[in-house]
């Protein structure tokens, strides 16, 4: 059977494998090869060894400061956003008239993209900010928050949807069994619901990591950097770099290098940390 | 990379429609309401803002932005006749939904076969591909966007035929990953059968295997529909500065975030427009998205 099938590679995988590496292989192949040369298109490349690497972490670029403040937009969030989405996710599993509609409420910004999601939060907070006689460009701080805000009105619910589905695979007899040993609320949920739901946690952890990481719409939509660039996360600075500044297309394309190994480094700690099983083709 | 099977799957958010008995509620009720009650209505504040003031006079939503409009501050639908005046909204909707049914038909039907051959034809390339494949979900499009862009261009992709194309390409990843773990769990012995009757591998795949791939499919579907209709830096770079080929989001950054028109009311009408869409489509398949949405955090 897989004799007759394997000569119909051009029919069952041709056009995606071709698309694939139009769109993928060859770009990223070139994106490396780029990172080493100075270029303002593909064909004009010259090889100039780790320059772009050096430039990308000076100070001209603003890429590690881009880093830092991912980071810090990454720590808070992550914090924020997985309490919220657990505590949610533990009261919308109790039984109660309404839950399926407060679940549907959380869940629905996660489907709004970061552009539109992004304006409605700058003109709302822009808004209230006036009454203080402030925009959210004018501080950096202000910018920060808004961020958070933003981040955790997209992610809360998508995470509590993960976690409400952690919960319901707690075994009912576990928790029994802790009631009849006499565990008060907050001790079976210390000492078994949360122990049980740990999967969940660790896979809800890592996507609030990665996904704030990539965030670009949201930032270019919110504060697009301002200002003076303190409120610019790394896939801004990146594009910022390639597009909108003269000249430093290769630098541009090495912080691209560097921001690709942070995030596939991710990745990789969180395939370990979920200890999936191998996969095989 | 890290399978399906090891992801929680989504509750659906409304299996449990179905009415429990209420003295299987407990103590708390009523707090418990109250209080979800209070948190989902915050929860809208941020789209209640932008619809109460997409209906008032573009001069008085800075002095009040809270206020209910009145006599005095309510526009009627000026902002929407304003806004889908100045931003060709209306064209930008019909590339949004032309690119994002194109790219999800694509996708579907051509990665779900690739998947079908990868999987069922093992050779070392095969198992190459698959691990290409998984290896490009990771990847940040920063990674990728110059070359890519430059090469679309280069090739006449740079039209929203092409953008599908580049779909196909850069977000094919997942979908093959998806689709490749739930062919695996598929006996063979079903596919051998069709064979036996003299079934041709199109066959066999068309009439026997696809109808079996339904649930990764609407799960692939919603998915990258999710992602395509939002999308905003590869459709900018690659067809953004064409007059004519503008996406929903594409304009939105143009109308609010350039340095341009300034009319709040026309910006709230507009991101009124396009969040529309996404709410309807989330009434009518809200189990589905809810599912799909949490299955695609493999994705990570």
């Amino acid at each position: 059977m897989t004799r007759a099938l394997k000569k119909y590679f051009p029919i069952f995988a041709g056009p995606t494998v071709l698309a694939f590496l139009i769109a993928f292989v060859i770009p990223f192949a070139m994106g490396l090869y780029l990172s080493f040369t100075d270029f303002t298109t593909l064909t004009d490349a010259e090889f100039i060894g780790l320059q772009n690497y050096k430039d990308a972490f000076g100070d001209r670029s603003g890429f590690v400061a881009a880093l830092a403040f991912t980071a810090l937009v990454a720590a808070i969030s992550i914090v924020t956003v997985n309490v919220g989405a657990f505590a949610l996710a533990y009261l919308l599993t109790r039984r109660f008239p309404g839950r399926n509609l407060f679940r549907s409420v959380f869940f629905m910004p996660n489907l709004i993209g970061g552009i539109v999601l992004g304006y409605t939060w700058q003109v709302m907070l822009n808004a209230i900010l006036k009454n203080w006689g402030q925009t959210i460009v004018n501080d950096w701080r202000l910018g920060l928050l808004g961020l958070v805000m933003l981040v955790n009105w997209q992610m809360l619910g998508y995470m509590m949807i993960i976690y409400i589905a952690g919960l319901q695979n707690v075994p009912k007899e576990l928790l029994e069994a802790a009631e009849i040993d006499g565990a008060g609320k907050s001790r079976t949920l210390r000492s078994v619901t949360i122990p049980m739901v740990m999967p969940s946690i660790t896979i809800c952890l890592f996507l609030t990591l990665a996904n704030t990481f990539k965030m670009y719409d949201q930032n270019l939509a919110l504060t697009a950097g301002a200002p003076l660039n303190k409120t610019q996360m790394a896939a801004l600075n990146i594009v910022d770099a390639m597009y909108s500044k003269v000249g430093q297309e290769g630098v541009a394309q090495a912080q691209a290098v560097v921001f690709f190994l942070i995030v596939s480094a991710i990745a990789l700690i969180q395939l370990r940390a979920t200890r999936s099983k191998e996969v095989d083709a | 990379m890290s399978t399906s099977t090891s992801t929680p799957t989504a509750a659906p958010a409304t299996t449990a429609r179905a009415a429990k008995p209420s003295r299987h509620y407990g103590a708390g009720t009523p707090f418990l309401v109250a209080l979800m009650t209070v948190l989902s209505l915050i929860w809208l504040v941020p789209l209640a803002f932008i619809l109460i003031n997409s209906f008032k006079g573009k001069f008085f939503i800075s002095g009040a932005p809270f206020a209910l409009p009145d006599g005095e501050t309510f526009a009627g639908l000026d902002n929407y006749i304003t806004g889908l005046q100045l931003s060709g909204f209306a064209r930008a909707i019909g590339w949004s939904l032309f690119i994002t049914v194109g790219s999800v038909a694509v996708i579907v039907l051509l990665t779900a076969m690739t998947a079908y051959y990868i999987t069922r034809v093992k050779t070392w390339w095969t198992s190459l591909l698959y691990y290409l494949f998984a290896f490009s979900m990771v990847a940040p499009f920063q990674m990728v966007m110059f070359p890519t862009v430059k090469i679309a261009d280069m090739l006449g992709l740079a039209t929203p035929w092409g953008m599908i194309l580049l779909y196909l390409g850069f977000g094919g990843g997942l979908s093959v990953f998806l689709f490749a773990g739930f062919i695996k769990s598929i006996p063979l012995e079903i596919e051998e059968a069709a064979y036996m009757d003299g079934c041709s591998p199109l066959q066999t795949y068309f009439r026997i295997v696809m109808p079996l791939l339904m649930p990764t499919t609407v799960t692939v579907a919603i998915l990258n529909a999710m992602w395509v209709w939002n999308d905003f830096l590869l459709p900018n770079l690659v067809i953004g500065q064409d007059e004519r080929y503008k996406t929903i989001p594409i304009v939105i950054q143009m109308l609010i975030g350039s340095n341009g028109n300034r009319d709040m009311g026309a910006q709230m009408a507009m991101l009124v427009l396009a969040i529309i869409p996404i709410v309807v489509f989330y009434l009518f398949g809200q189990k589905h998205i809810v599912e799909g949405v949490a299955a695609g955090a493999v994705k990570g």
